[in-house]
């Protein structure tokens, strides 16, 4: 088992003959993700790469497909209109991929796909891989391995990175999730624990945070109230000077709230194994 | 994107809002000068991106023309957080009954705008959320509907018992919300909102954080960018479409991603040396890119080794390699580099380097300790 996504998932890709989204749709593929169609307004009838259909809406391409997945790598002023579209359209899991998008743009976006019952990913986030069924977004298929342990993170590169160690280690993945770092996103921390927590084969868990905000505080809460499987925590932006933006939307801290070191408290005191540095998380997963 | 006070006075006053008349003075003259045109007392205000700046001694009441040029004439040599003030805004003082603070903020936790309202205005309002929380009144909006009427009377209401002032802040509320919309704004505060002698409620002071997400469809707002009043190295690393801030430390840091970057400079610190800067060089990277990070971070004269951190996945390792290849052509590097990088096309890109007589690590832990030990001179 996997959380979110495996071999059932029907994915189309919004923006797919754009110059990430055609790079993106061929590296779906090639790792097994079954790719059922393309969106580009204007080049529907055409096929991408001469074999997968492009529309110019997502209500027909899921009406042709019977796709139940979407990844959006349109342009961040129209990446809010692409979502609810693709809301609208029936799809259950969107996925997000676009930096940059406006957050008012968001505040409308998130109760609309709500309304529509369907799972937001993102905006601002690498995707999800359940190794060896499928991954959707840009996560290196080549630096995860099948396993029990199950990941979710803030960040993208930093996701890399610890995967990668885990992977080395010989510690393999149901599925790992990057939730995006922007203020307003569609999944969260607790939304993926519970489905971890859910999933019969997810034997632990792996939780990867950023200064700003109160997500992982949170998340700590949920996991010592509503958890019975042990997870290990990390937490960039121990050094970050307080006050400073660092790159992401997500990465403020205003005040007291959301230092790293108030993070990391919130975790010990809460039973999460705390990480300081990266390859730490291996050493408390061997525990 | 920070704007300043005058600038979003402004913005509030196209929207309608009550704000008193101000000018904008660079010198003590020009401070002088609009102090005699207005007459009787007047606040001269330091305009510069930073909290705190009554504090400071950025703010300061003067009796005549005279004293605005004297006052001016030292608020205009003070640097308030490492800014240094350029420019002051010359404004009539006004007579005050009453202080509220008004602020609308977008918020995570509700996903939506957030108005925060509080008779307690004029002083830090995190303050007044930490001791007394009950003064303050929150109210999330429907971006589908707006501030309703209602529902700007609730809170007008909760700062005044008189109808006719809860009526005008409900209205400054209104207002308030439009412009923030309007401006693309992640925060539009008033603090004080004051109510005058004579009854009228006006809005003394003005602050405005724009979403740089919004800035490339809205000009207009990206025109009020005043990258004088900015950190020169941040200036020149955002024309570059880099992330960078300056710290204190000497081991320079070149990253792909704002959350690797943080655990870089974590690194650093734990195995005992000081991160120079946060850098971030984005996702999809060409050697450009590569090329103008590697002059900002070599313009700090403390920096005395370079860290090159990069997991590629959509930024190809390669692209990273050929960018440290042409920039260290053009200008020779004078502090040694460590260079890790692994991901998309790394044998290509270690192929690159090694040609040109670089060497390049695949270890996290162990580029970071090589580093701070070529920075400091001793062994991590």
């Amino acid at each position: 088992m996997s959380i979110f996504i495996d071999n059932s998932t029907r994915l189309l890709v919004q923006g797919i003959t754009g110059r990430d989204g055609s790079f993106h749709a061929r590296q779906m593929m090639e790792y097994g993700t079954h790719v059922v169609g393309g969106v580009t307004p204007g080049k529907g009838g055409q096929k991408f790469d001469e074999k997968t259909p492009i529309f110019n809406t997502v209500e027909r391409a899921v009406a042709e497909t019977g796709a139940n997945t979407t990844v959006i790598y349109v342009p961040p002023m129209f990446a809010a209109d692409a979502m609810m579209e693709a809301a609208d359209a029936g799809i259950a899991l969107i996925v997000c991929i676009t930096e940059g998008v406006p957050v008012l743009d968001m505040t409308r976006v998130y109760p609309f796909v709500k309304e529509k019952g369907a799972r937001l990913l993102g905006p601002n986030c690498p995707g999800l891989i359940s190794p060896g069924k499928s991954k959707v977004g840009i996560i290196p298929g080549r630096i995860c391995t099948p396993g029990p342990i199950g990941l979710v993170s803030r960040s993208g590169t930093l996701t890399y990175e610890v995967v990668f160690q885990m992977t080395r280690a010989g510690m393999g993945q149901t599925t790992c999730v990057g939730i995006g770092g922007d203020p307003i996103n569609g999944t969260n921390f607790i939304d993926c624990l519970e489905a971890f927590e859910a999933d019969p084969e997810t034997e632990s868990v792996v939780m990867i945070g950023e200064i700003g905000g109160t997500d992982e505080q949170e998340a700590a809460k949920f996991v010592k109230e509503k958890m019975k499987k042990p997870v290990v925590g990390f937490i960039a932006g121990q050094t970050a000077p307080p006050g400073r933006r660092m790159g992401h939307a997500g990465a403020i801290i205003s005040g007291s709230a959301g230092t790293a070191a108030e993070k990391m408290q919130a975790f010990e005191d809460n039973g999460i194994g705390v990480a300081k540095r990266p390859i730490d998380v291996v050493q408390l997963l061997r525990r | 994107m920070n704007i300043h006070e005058y600038q979003a006075k402004q913005i509030f006053r196209d929207a309608g809002i009550p704000v008193p008349p101000g000018e904008i003075a660079s010198t003590a003259a020009q401070a002088e000068a609009i102090a005699r045109k207005y007459g009787g007392t007047v606040v001269v205000k330091a305009q510069v991106h930073a909290g705190g700046r009554g504090k400071a001694g950025g703010v300061k009441l003067a009796k005549s023309p005279e004293e605005a040029r004297d006052v001016a004439e030292k608020i205009l040599r003070l640097t308030i957080k490492d800014l240094p003030v350029q420019k002051v805004l010359v404004t009539p003082a006004a007579d005050i009954d009453t202080e509220a603070y008004v602020g609308v903020i977008v918020d995570r936790a509700s996903k939506r705008a957030v108005f925060m309202v509080s008779p307690a205005g004029g002083i830090d309002i995190e303050e007044v959320a930490a001791s007394t929380p009950e003064k303050i009144m929150r109210h999330p909006v429907d971006p589908r509907y707006g501030l309703q009427p209602y529902e700007a009377m609730e809170m007008g209401f909760f700062l005044y018992d008189d109808v006719k002032k809860a009526r005008a802040a409900a209205k400054i509320m209104q207002q308030l919300y439009a412009a923030f919309v309007k401006s693309g704004a992640s925060l539009a505060e008033i603090n004080p909102l004051v109510t005058t002698p004579a009854g009228d409620v006006v809005a003394l002071d003005a602050k405005m954080v724009v979403d740089d997400n919004e800035l490339d469809r809205l000009p207009q707002v990206a025109a009020l960018r005043d990258e004088s009043s900015e950190a020169p190295s941040e200036v020149d690393a955002r024309n570059a479409n880099l992330t960078f801030i300056k710290l204190d430390g000497n081991v320079g840091c070149v990253v792909n991603g704002a959350g690797l970057a943080m655990a870089t400079m974590d690194l650093v610190k734990y195995y005992g040396g000081e991160p120079a800067n946060f850098l971030d060089i984005g996702g999809s990277s060409n050697p450009e890119k590569v090329v103008n990070a590697l002059r900002i971070i070599t313009a700090d004269p403390s920096v005395k080794a370079i860290l090159f951190n990069i997991f590629g996945g959509i930024t190809r390792t390669d692209d990273v390699a050929n960018g440290i290849v042409t920039a260290t052509k053009q200008n020779p590097l004078t502090v040694p580099i460590v260079i890790r990088l692994t991901g998309t096309n790394e044998e290509i890109a270690l192929r690159i380097l090694q040609e040109n007589g670089f060497s390049a690590m695949t270890d996290m832990d162990e580029a970071v300790k090589k580093a701070v030990s070529l920075a400091t001179g001793k062994a991590a």
